[in-house]
């Protein structure tokens, strides 16, 4: 994703240059071609997430289009006053860019992981938030980023994420994509997680359950209208998430379907609290309750 | 222009945006006027109120909000909007608020109230600048108490690593916060070595002496932020109010009234017009 991520800077850097890359000291080595091609346009403004948004919505507000970089855990915490201040308040245009989505960075522990990002910065106003779920959509959603005149959160994962899509499609913000059609049950995902819930769709298929799955990338604002056709069309959600299950896809699918106020199963997968243990990504996402299989199984017990 | 005589002006008005809005931060305002008044009366901002988004204006950001009214009279002063839009601050359907908002009001250029934000938003606006060859300076006004936010100092260790001499930061250095003396809560002296030790051209005045003040603002560095420790006196212009920490925010009673009324030069009169206005 972070490669993915970076050929679009790169490339949208080297069309406007009004383009800036913003960086807090993370990820120097990735950032090696673009700041070679591009040092007028990058800036590393060393170990200081507060003053990197402060200073990136100062720089937007003279016509510039910062896209400020770093590990999104830092981002959404340190700077969440900067974030709504200086940045959403008045509109600036800033995207922030928060790498190691959810649990990805595993082994770091919970201190670098986004885990409660979506929740806090969802109930910001103005603020447009996207979770791509593989490479080819960070391409698209950082494409989408630039050309949105406003805020954006763009939550990132690593580098070893799949692709998703087998070819290419139309992305819009605001807009879920179905990426698979059923009928009994509909998967909510968002994020890379999205591979981990179509492989778990893949053994529901095998016991003669057919899911529906949806990607929700763009959190914020939510696609109602997809949503709700999952609820007339399958009757039951499960919405999977590597995040806490309070504040991010799972709240905001659920105000979705409580308004929509029509009868449908509901269930909302991730985190109960902190991420424990260390291991692969793979391993602590099973360690936390997000395993392929128990994500499958949390669907047929809902259609018990 | 006078700029002595402006300032008392300032200090007229800002005590009759707080009469009718019914109460704000005086004790601040009055502290930073003299800065304000040399700043957009004395020939050292450049700016052109009809024309608030000129690109080559230079910038003010009152970092410590809650100084507003001090701003909203200088703006007034110098057209930015009429005059009878102070008398309504805070009401329904006005701009203007206990805190400044940008783009709601012409000449505001960020929004600030909460501490330790305008150093970091000013270096964005005095780095764009930089980059842009653009011949525009950034001041920004920050509170001695608002120093202990965290923020202001990573702030003050990015100007002096991105070189910006198009920056210059003054501290109302009244020697107050909200609740007392900063020396009883968390001192800051050396205020003005901590910034130097930081790579900041330092220089310290008399912030109620306006040649001291102009001369500080009109002073530039190469390759070099400037930081001017401006040593003021919280309430200055009220005597009961001057180095007096509950003045942070409070109205004076009936008893005073007239006291401060006598000191500012309004009179009754005065009062009633900014009634009329409303």
């Amino acid at each position: 994703m972070r490669t993915a991520y970076l050929d679009t800077l790169y490339e949208l850097a080297k069309k406007d240059k009004r383009v800036y890359a913003l960086i807090s000291d993370n990820g120097a080595i990735v950032y090696d071609k673009y700041r070679i091609d591009f040092p007028e346009q990058y800036l590393n403004l060393g170990i200081s997430e507060a003053n990197m948004l402060g200073m990136a919505a100062g720089m937007a507000s003279c016509g510039k289009i910062p896209f400020a970089y770093t590990i999104g855990a830092f981002l959404a915490y340190r700077a969440f006053e900067f974030i709504r201040n200086d940045v959403c308040l008045q509109k600036q245009n800033v995207k922030i860019v928060g790498t190691g989505a959810g649990e990805v960075y595993s082994a770091l522990g919970p201190t670098h992981h986004a885990t409660e990002d979506l929740g806090g910065l969802r109930s910001l106003p103005n603020l447009t938030i996207v979770c791509p779920g593989s490479p080819m959509e960070v391409k698209k959603a950082t494409q989408a980023a630039y050309e949105w005149e406003g805020p954006v959160y763009l939550r990132l994962g690593t580098n070893r994420e799949p692709e998703i899509y087998e070819k290419d499609y139309g992305f819009r913000l605001g807009k879920g994509v179905m990426l698979r059609d059923g009928k009994d049950i509909s998967f909510v995902g968002t994020g890379s997680i999205l591979k981990d819930v179509l492989l778990a769709a893949d053994l529901l298929e095998q016991k003669g359950v057919h899911a529906r799955v949806l990607n929700i990338h763009t959190l914020k604002p939510i696609d109602e209208e997809i949503i709700q056709k999952a609820v007339e069309e399958t009757g039951a959600i499960l919405t999977v998430e590597d995040h806490t299950i309070i504040g991010g896809l799972g709240s905001a699918v659920a105000e979705v379907v409580a308004e929509y106020g029509k009868p449908v199963k509901f269930r909302r997968m991730g985190l109960q609290d902190f991420s424990a243990g260390y291991g692969s990504y793979a391993e602590v996402k099973s360690m936390n309750g997000l395993g392929i299989e128990t994500i499958a199984k949390a669907a047929l017990e809902m259609l018990q | 222009m006078d700029t002595e005589a402006k300032a008392r002006e300032l200090r007229k008005k800002e005590f009759k945006i707080a009469h009718y809005a019914g109460g704000g931060h005086l004790g601040a305002a009055f502290s930073v006027t003299d800065i304000l008044s040399v700043l957009y009366f004395g020939e050292v901002l450049k700016y052109d109120a009809q024309r608030p988004n000129w690109e080559e204006r230079d910038r003010f950001i009152m970092s410590k909000g809650h100084a507003c009214y001090a701003l909203y009279a200088a703006l007034a002063e110098a057209g930015y909007f009429p005059e009878k839009e102070l008398w309504r601050v805070g009401k329904p359907g006005s701009a203007f608020g206990g805190h400044p908002k940008m783009y709601d009001i012409p000449g505001v250029e960020a929004s600030t109230g909460a501490l330790g934000h305008g150093l970091s938003f000013g270096i964005g606006i005095a780095y764009a600048n930089k980059i842009d060859g653009k011949p525009s300076h950034t001041y920004v006004v920050l509170g001695d108490g608002e120093c202990q936010e965290g923020s202001i100092w990573e702030g003050a260790l990015s100007a002096p690593a991105l070189k910006l001499d198009n920056l210059t930061v003054i501290i109302d250095h009244n020697k107050l916060q909200a609740m007392d003396q900063l020396d009883n809560i968390v001192p800051m002296h050396p205020l003005g070595e901590k910034w130097k030790a930081f790579g900041w051209n330092v220089l310290e005045i008399d912030g109620h002496d306006h040649t001291e003040i102009r001369n500080a603002l009109l002073t530039r560095k190469k390759d070099m932020p400037t930081l001017v420790v401006a040593h003021t006196v919280k309430g200055k212009g009220v005597s009961f109010m001057e180095g007096v920490p509950i003045w942070h925010y409070r109205m004076p009673n009936e008893k005073e009234l007239p006291i401060l009324m006598r000191e500012l030069e309004l009179t009754e009169e005065d009062l009633k017009q900014s009634e009329a206005g409303a």
